[in-house]
């Protein structure tokens, strides 16, 4: 599979190729047949030091599942995982240790990633404390130091509370410093704002910017929302039904979108200005689940463009057309 | 709250106070936020004073028959009144008659209730230890390990243990710290690990086990600090409802006779029987009625606690 | 033009152990016949509580304060229990938040819909609410043959058109339709509202969409009140709103979140969290969290006053910056530093 114009190699942080990931399910009663679902299926991107991916599609789409099986909350059922050259299914015992340090997550829900009978000392220090890291004096100064870093300040007025006496920002800040606080060098952020009020959204958008620059972490963001994407990531992936559909940088995807999904799915975000007119996204029906998929383009049941070519062929790859903007699709 | 805050001063890393003291002051106050709902049960409170009172009615036990009491007129067990037939209805020596064997009534129920206390609460916390180990254990593993403690659960739901026992302890009679012990494994091993297998499961498929795995903790840690602490408010309130399936099988078996216990609620109810005085019943109420009416409050008691509990455990009876 | 409803003062509170909240605090606004309203603000600001108050829906623990609200003329807090349940539906529908799980599961769609036109039009016969049930499901885009399917056969965006077709079934002239596309993705949630919108057209029905989503608003709405803590603090036609906000929290609002067009601007972020409307503050309740705020905001209570021509607001320092143009005054805080949680301490 082509993968983008080949980087210099030491600039990579993350390398996925081929990654699958297959669950079977049941289809009916009485049937005992077993189908597959591809929630994501022979997916290759790279991240690179310092960037900030982001990861879009529809619910359902695979974008979450990409993320757990990057920070191994999952095994792919084919594929590969490098982060700084190391493959994530290899890694073992101690190094798995290392592993934890290097590579974060941060989850969706801030109502439900933090435990409810844990205070916020003991939930920012877990990853210190679980990894043997420091004496219990330096793992306070850590902790508290990152809780300033997140905008919870003074961090004394935090430490000793439960999650339940803060608020959706405020659990989302500490969140973020708990997957922040052994300084990892790469974190799979998943929706780490959908979940909040519109006033307290741009808070953490801009913490997440600015801890990339004054820590220099590389992030998967992971989003459905496409104006986020372009707010806060350098390039943007579209996922369709298990599949990567469109690579580029995001000013590319936003401004010049070239797969017949991608289009569709920018010209459907609403847009906060009632002097504009927007065009009619052109798509048909709606999403389905990738179970037991065709081997033909995914989207070929809704693409507006199709061929009857596309009937035929083969699922179409991702292809570098110039400026390492990637595309999948005959047509193109 | 604000008592737990620490100073910030002295620059980054000093806690104002040691950890474990902010630690126990957590508790307490969590403690006390805990029993502010509590008390909004009305039944939970009942129950409560129900077990107040049956604590003072067992500790004066040692009491009277040290003072008021003469042993050889009012031992439980081995105590008779020459001075009159019996069985005697109340009167004001015996304020609650004596059994057929000329026993004081008051004094064996009285001698009865620490022992009850101690059978309910020894062997529903047998109970509850094994229910969260083996409930979390099947959910957090899964696969044999679970069907193999599922399957046992099966078993002992399904099977009359009571009647069975009823048939061994004809044969060996159980003295009272091993039925304690047989009651809380079987519980344990019983509904109790389905229900907290079940509240294990929603705790282990929630988004902060997975936080917990990514920062790095082993399966240990995640049991130990993530999902028995999640689990322990209900095995707590479970421990409640098992004390009042403890108590009532013993008063069972005990009627039945094949427990070796010298006396118990269940034992008083039993001498009536085996007299023939139970046919009887209306006119010699005061040989079974005291004796029915201690394991009904005792049970109702135990029972009321853990549903004012349940408000506590279950935020979304909570009104609020 | 005529006026199909208008509150007047509404002022409503929920009484919970705590305390009373505030939830509703004189609220005025009148739509017209076949009008688009579209009221926005963040969760708990009161906007279902308002959707509720006009379809008189309200808990047992809600107390209206004081205020009115008519319908076609009518006071509804005056009319009896039978009167306000035939404006229900015939007259006012509602698609209620989250409505695509409200469908009934043991029944199949349809039934569902019919039963909801029979109960309501008693005068209608079962073959004729049928009948018409089938030209609603081809109004929203449903094949009619999935009529007699259950509502786990449908996916989310079918379950949410159906209940749009139940909100259509009376021909009400009012729709109240509460967050109808938040749990659904961009693709349906764009095809669902350009639906609604040109039924809306076609039948000449008044419409309330309520949302906390800027964009969708702005897309949907003739014109737009901006709730705060109960409080509507602007309430305009769409295009002044949205070029010429007036209100600090407003404009915060139109400028506190990403859009995928034009270049790319610097977010405004708003310090700190909405408060707790059991205790909220004093003056213009937004003033802990407004940069324009001054004395006369925490102790007055602003006016709500019209200002141009269908363009009302409550505030005592209006923006005057063009939209668009007044970001350097928010670039006095520190990015990332400037969101909630600073120096908040005690309770959440
Ligand atoms: N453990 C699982 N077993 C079976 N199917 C699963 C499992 N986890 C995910 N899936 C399926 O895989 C597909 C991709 O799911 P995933 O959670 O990655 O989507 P997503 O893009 O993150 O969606 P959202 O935007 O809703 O979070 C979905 O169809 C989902 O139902
Ligand atoms: N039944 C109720 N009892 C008490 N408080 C309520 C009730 N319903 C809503 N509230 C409170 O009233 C306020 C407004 O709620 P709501 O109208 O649902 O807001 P929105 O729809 O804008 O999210 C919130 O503070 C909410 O917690
Ligand atoms: S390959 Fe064909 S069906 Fe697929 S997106 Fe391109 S044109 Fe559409
Ligand atoms: S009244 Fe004052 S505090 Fe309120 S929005 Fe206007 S300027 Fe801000
Ligand atoms: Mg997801
Ligand atoms: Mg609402």
């Amino acid at each position: 599979m082509a993968l983008p114009a080949a980087t210099e190699s030491k600039d990579v942080i993350l390398e996925v190729s081929n990654l699958s990931k297959y669950y079977p399910v049941n289809q009916g009663f009485f049937t005992r047949q077993k189908s597959l679902l591809h929630a994501v299926d022979n997916v290759s991107f790279q991240v690179n030091r310092g960037e900030v991916l982001g990861l879009v599609g529809e619910s359902g789409c695979g974008k979450t599942t990409t993320g757990r099986l990057i920070v191994r909350l999952a095994t792919p059922t084919s594929g590969r995982i490098l982060i700084e050259d190391t493959d994530v299914a290899e890694i073992k015992g101690q190094d798995m240790m290392e592993f934890r340090q290097k590579v974060q997550m941060i989850f969706q829900d801030p109502y439900e990633s933090l435990d409810p009978r844990m205070t916020i000392f003991d939930i920012v220090a877990e990853p210190l404390n679980v990894n043997g890291i420091g004496t219990f004096e330096e793992r306070e100064a850590q902790v508290e130091e990152m809780l300033s870093l997140v905008g919870l300040a003074p961090p004394s007025a935090f430490l000793f509370r439960f999650p339940h006496e803060l608020s959706g920002g405020q659990r989302q800040r500490v969140a973020i410093a708990r997957a922040l606080v052994v300084r990892p060098s790469f974190v799979v952020a998943d929706e780490p704002t959908s979940m909040l009020d519109v006033s307290i959204r741009t808070g953490i958008m801009k913490l997440m910017a600015q801890l990339r620059e004054d820590l220099g972490i590389s992030y998967l963001y992971i989003t459905h929302d496409l104006a986020v994407a372009r707010y806060l990531c350098d390039r943007i992936a579209v996922m369709y039904l298990g599949k990567i559909v469109e690579l580029g940088n995001s000013e590319d995807i936003v401004k010049r979108p070239l797969h017949p999904y991608t289009k569709a799915l920018i010209s459907a975000v609403p847009v906060p200005d009632p002097a504009i007119d927007r065009p009619l996204p052109n798509i048909k029906g709606g999403v389905s689940k990738p179970i037991d998929p065709k081997p033909r383009c995914r989207f070929y049941d809704r693409c507006p463009e199709s061929a009857d070519s596309c009937a035929e062929a083969e699922n179409p790859e991702l292809r570098d057309i110039g400026g390492g903007h990637l595309v999948a699709c005959h047509l193109l | 709250m604000n008592e737990l805050v620490p100073t910030h001063e002295t620059g980054p890393a000093s806690l104002a106070e040691p950890i474990w003291k902010i630690r126990w002051k957590l508790t307490r106050r969590s403690l006390r936020q805990n029993w502010e709902i509590f008390k909004e049960s009305r039944i939970g409170m009942l129950g409560i004073i129900l077990i107040i009172a049956f604590g003072i009615f067992g500790a004066m036990w040692p009491i009277m028959i040290n003072t008021v009491w003469d042993p050889m007129v009012y031992d439980p067990v081995v105590g008779f009144d020459p001075m009159m037939m019996h069985p005697s209805p109340p009167s004001g020596t015996h304020l609650l008659g004596t059994d057929p064997i000329g026993r004081d009534i008051l004094a064996q129920l009285m001698h009865s209730t620490g022992r009850e206390f101690l059978l309910g609460v020894l062997s529903a916390l047998i109970t509850v230890v094994i229910g969260t180990a083996v409930g979390t254990a099947a959910a957090y593993y899964g696969g044999l390990i679970d069907t193999f403690f599922m399957r046992i659960a099966d078993i002992i739901l399904l099977f009359p243990f009571i009647p069975l026992l009823v048939v061994v302890g004809a044969m060996v009679k159980l003295s009272f710290l091993p039925f304690a012990i047989i009651m809380g494994v079987l519980g344990g091993f019983g509904g109790i690990t389905i229900i907290l297998k079940a509240q294990a499961l929603s705790v282990s498929v929630r988004p902060y086990i997975d936080a917990a795995r990514v920062a790095g903790g082993s399966n240990f840690h995640i049991i130990v600090s993530h999902i028995i602490p999640n689990v322990l408010p209900l095995s707590f309130l479970y421990m409640m409802f098992s004390v009042t399936s403890a108590i009532l099988s013993e008063a069972t078996l005990s009627f039945f006779g094949v427990l070796n216990i010298d006396m118990s609620w269940g034992m008083m109810i039993h001498t009536a029987d085996v007299a023939g005085y139970l046919f009887d019943f209306a006119r010699y109420w005061w040989l079974w009625a005291p004796a029915g009416l201690a394991i009904t409050l005792f049970c109702a008691a135990f029972y009321m606690v853990g549903r004012g509990l349940d408000e506590v455990v279950n935020p979304r009876l909570r009104k609020r | 033009m005529d006026t199909l409803l208008r509150l007047e003062d509404l002022t409503m509170h929920y009484k919970t152990k705590a305390g009373w909240v505030q939830a509703i605090d004189n609220v005025s606004f009148s739509l017209h016949r076949g009008q688009s309203l579209g009221l926005v603000g963040e969760s708990g600001c009161g906007k279902t509580s308002v959707a509720m108050s006009i379809m008189r829906l309200l808990p047992y623990n809600a107390k209206l304060v004081k205020g009115r609200v008519l319908f076609g003329g009518h006071d509804l807090y005056t009319l009896s229990d039978e009167e306000v349940r035939q404006l229900r539906w015939k007259e006012v529908a509602m698609i209620f938040q989250a409505a695509m799980n409200s469908l009934n599961p043991v029944y199949s769609v349809g039934n569902q819909i019919v039963e909801a036109i029979v109960t309501h039009e008693p005068e209608t016969g079962e073959d004729e609410a049928r009948e018409r049930v089938k030209s609603l499901f081809e109004l929203v885009g449903i094949p009619k043959e999935r009529m007699d399917h259950y509502p786990h056969e449908y996916s989310g965006g079918m379950k949410q058109r159906a209940v749009i077709a139940m909100a259509l079934a009376c021909n009400p002239s009012l729709i109240i339709a509460d967050e109808p596309t938040t749990a659904l993705d961009v693709i349906v949630q764009d095809k669902i509202l350009r639906e609604i919108e040109e039924i809306r057209r076609t039948i000449n029905m008044s419409m309330i969409y309520i949302s906390h989503d800027v964009s969708v608003i702005a897309e949907v709405s003739d014109i737009v009140g901006v709730m705060y803590a109960g409080r509507l603090l602007e309430l305009g036609p769409a295009d002044d709103v949205f070029k010429r906000p007036k209100n600090p929290y407003t404009y915060s609002l139109m400028n506190a979140y990403p859009s995928i067009l034009g270049e790319k601007h610097d977010l405004v972020t708003i310090p700190g969290e909405p408060p707790n409307l059991l205790d909220p503050p004093t003056g213009c309740r937004f003033h802990p969290r407004c940069d324009w705020a001054t004395k006369e905001c925490r102790e007055v209570e602003p006016a709500w006053r019209e200002i141009t021509k269908g363009h009302y607001l409550a505030c005592h320092n209006p923006v005057r910056t063009e939209h668009g143009t007044a970001h350097n005054k928010t670039a006095r805080r520190a990015p990332g530093k400037g969101g909630d949680g600073i120096g908040t301490s005690g309770g959440n």
